[in-house]
């Protein structure tokens, strides 16, 4: 008995173990950075704790942090705000737009035939096998006023002359739908996968037509996928930085973007820290929502 | 129990009881029919070349060993399976081609098939919203259904938070609220136990009987099938055996298989000996004298047959029957089982065939006058057994 309990413990103890370690010691590492001050030295902030200084050197440093960055950083003139809020609409636009384009295919894969099924899956993660960066820079072959793209729609005779694609919010939203693609096919997949068909030949009984029939048995029921690739992608879009940096133009403004900026231009890891702290608050919110319907997903079984 | 069903040629159909047989009057219109319909999965033939008519009103029962058939005859009548050939008629209208929700039959799934995110309330109510029934019916005919399959106090649970049955009575319900002209129940009360599924058998007979709904059950239990229904059709690898009412595929089965699939049987082979009207005379290793039935039968002596005999119309006794001379077989007890209400003895025959003799227990049984490794004689009269040609 005592020693069944012991090993339970050593086994809950190891993924709280892994957390510690990767995610919460590194986020208190930011969150000291983010309330020190940018000096001249090595590395650029200060104070630095010196543990064998001694206590009253510890007391002195930590008198020292303070919230400074924080009023920096939500200050209207420091376009942070505003990059925040940009992030977020650019982020909830594309992830719409992926909900849009991901539902299909993933209702496509769910409803194929069982055989070919795993192929579909397979090919759905293939791109993953190219380094990610590779890919966001073979859309500025498509998407440059002479790629691919223009050429073909010049060839065809769709227009005279090139479009302005590269270097705008729409060539941004193109590159997060498509780099982000799996991340919604998965989970609808999952959850359209599982779903019994006999429930749509039952609400087809009862005298619902199969496109009603969606609305109120597919859809309600994939919900809890919908939620997941949602969050899946609006997370990572908020703070995506590679895709605006290379496909969007100056005036495209993202966090990640100025988060990217103040570290390596300007060189402030002070501020550039509690851009990622606040970044992460916002997070915070729809994180605890995913929780929440998770929690209830699981309820229901 | 509420009104019993005693009678079950009778119907009350516009307040007259009368006799229920449409199937024997050749001017009578069936509302279902089913032409020459086959099935095939691939290169598997689940329903073969199979014609059926079914009237109105009519409590129609399936029968068969599992994967014969039965769900896929339902499924092509509710539209969820087309016919690979033949055709089916339900009022006379051609319904291949035409998609589930615009026909007039509901179903109740095997599998239940109940919306997991919807309350059992919302369930039931479904097809009635589909129809577009006023809100205050459809509360009104919810609660009817819930009354009715005793789940009232359910109706805010969703399906998860319910038993088998209790999810079973759901389907029940919710096939049921929109009152069908067909309602196809695919094994709808398995998952009760004996007192509710009887309950709810005589409940289902009621309300058929009230509304005027034609109902085409699935079951595998035969008491059920006996119980529920007008006629039975026994099927074997997508053919239907057998199609008669229930006491007649019971005591006039018409094939080996219809007579071993219904209850308990003893078959004895035998050869024909002599047909006269009226009686058969037959030859068996398993007797020293001939057998006789009582029965015409179309076949020719030195005929290969086979008499098909009930356990209850067996007597076991330990001396000689006094008629004696006809259908009188000696043999040693083998083996008596008991089963409460009634006793089998197991009689081994001097040709190593057993028969099954089931002897109702009329007082509390200490000791069996008859006993283990005993000589017996069993017997049977003319009328008892059936001789089968195949
Ligand atoms: N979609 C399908 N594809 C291939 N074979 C099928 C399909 N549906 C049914 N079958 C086959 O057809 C046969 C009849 O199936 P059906 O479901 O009608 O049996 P059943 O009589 O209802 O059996 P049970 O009593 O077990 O429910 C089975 O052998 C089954 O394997
Ligand atoms: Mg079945």
């Amino acid at each position: 008995m005592a020693r069944g309990t012991k090993g339970r413990w050593l086994v809950l103890a190891v993924p709280y173990l892994w957390l510690f370690a990767l995610f919460l010691v590194p986020f208190f590492i930011v969150f000291k950075i983010s309330l020190s001050q940018d000096a001249i030295a090595q590395p650029p902030y200060e104070p630095t704790f010196d543990l064998s200084a001694g206590w009253d050197a510890i007391r002195e440093a930590v008198g020292q942090l303070n919230f400074d960055n924080y009023s920096y950083v939500l200050s209207w003139d420091n376009e942070f705000l505003q990059a925040y809020g940009s992030s977020l609409w650019i982020a909830g636009i594309s992830t719409l737009l992926l909900l849009i384009v991901g539902y299909p295919i993933a209702y496509g894969m769910a409803r194929a035939p069982k055989s070919i099924r795993p192929t579909l899956l397979m090919m759905v993660i293939l791109p993953f096998w190219t380094s990610f960066l590779i890919r966001v820079y073979a859309w500025i072959g498509i998407l440059s006023p002479e790629g691919l793209l223009n050429q073909f729609l010049m060839f065809v005779g769709l227009t005279d002359e090139p479009l302005e694609i590269l270097a705008t919010d729409t060539a941004v939203y193109i590159g997060i739908v498509y780099s982000y693609l799996p991340f919604m096919i998965l989970p609808l997949y999952a959850a359209l996968e599982k779903m019994d068909e006999t429930l749509l030949e039952a609400a087809a009984d009862l005298g619902c037509p199969p496109f009603a029939a969606f609305w109120k048995i597919t859809w309600p029921l994939s919900l809890p996928g919908v939620f997941a690739g949602c969050l899946l992608c609006f997370i990572p879009a908020v703070g995506e930085f590679v895709i605006p940096d290379l496909l969007g133009g100056s005036d495209t403004m993202m966090i990640g973007k100025s988060l990217w900026t103040e570290f390596s231009v300007n060189r402030s890891w002070t501020v550039s820290s509690a851009v990622a702290v606040l970044l992460l608050l916002v997070l915070v919110v729809p994180i605890v929502f995913y929780q929440n319907v998770q929690a209830r997903e699981m309820e229901g079984r | 129990m509420s009104t019993g069903v005693t009678d079950k040629t009778q119907k009350t159909i516009g307040g007259i009881r009368r006799k229920f047989a449409p199937w024997n009057d050749p001017g009578a219109v069936p509302l279902i029919r089913y032409k020459n319909v086959t099935k095939r999965f691939g290169e598997f033939t689940a329903v073969d070349n199979l014609s059926l008519d079914i009237y109105e009103r009519e409590f129609f029962a399936l029968l068969g060993p599992s994967g014969c058939g039965k769900t896929t005859l339902m499924r092509m009548l509710a539209g969820f399976e087309e016919p690979t050939e033949g055709q089916i008629t339900l009022a006379g209208q051609d319904l291949v081609g035409m998609p589930p929700y615009r026909r007039q039959t509901n179903m109740m799934f095997q599998s239940y098939a109940l919306f997991p995110h919807m309350s059992v309330w919302d369930n039931i109510a479904f097809g009635l919203k589909q129809d577009g029934m006023e809100k205050a019916a459809v509360a009104a005919r919810v609660e009817e259904m819930l009354k009715l399959v005793k789940l009232e106090t359910f109706a805010r649970r969703k399906p998860h938070q319910l038993s088998g049955g209790q999810r079973q009575r759901v389907a029940l319900a919710r096939s049921l609220a929109k009152r069908p002209k067909v309602l196809l129940l695919d094994e709808p009360l398995g998952a009760l136990d004996k007192k509710l599924r009887e309950a709810t058998q005589f409940e289902l007979m009621d309300i058929q009987m009230e509304l005027g709904m034609t109902f085409l059950i699935v079951t595998h239990d035969q008491e059920e099938a006996m119980t529920v229904a007008d006629r039975i059709a026994v099927m074997d690898h997508g053919r239907l055996v057998q199609v008669a009412p229930p006491a007649e595929v019971y005591e006039q089965p018409n094939c080996r298989y219809v007579a071993d699939f219904v209850g308990d049987v003893n078959i004895i082979d035998a050869k024909i000996e002599s047909v006269a009207p009226g009686a058969v005379r037959l030859r068996s290793d398993a007797a020293d004298m001939s057998l006789m039935i009582a029965q015409d039968v179309e076949a020719k002596p030195g005929d290969q047959a086979w008499i098909a005999i009930r356990p209850e119309k067996v007597r076991v006794d330990l001396d000689p029957p006094v008629e004696q001379g006809v259908n009188c077989l000696s043999g040693t007890i083998w083996d008596i089982g008991y089963l409460g209400d009634l006793s089998i003895y197991h009689v081994e025959l001097p040709n190593g065939a057993r028969i099954k003799a089931a002897k109702p227990n009329l007082t509390r049984v200490v000791e069996r006058p008859i006993s283990w490794d005993d000589k017996v004689w069993v017997s049977w009269t003319p009328d008892a057994g059936v001789v089968l040609t195949r």
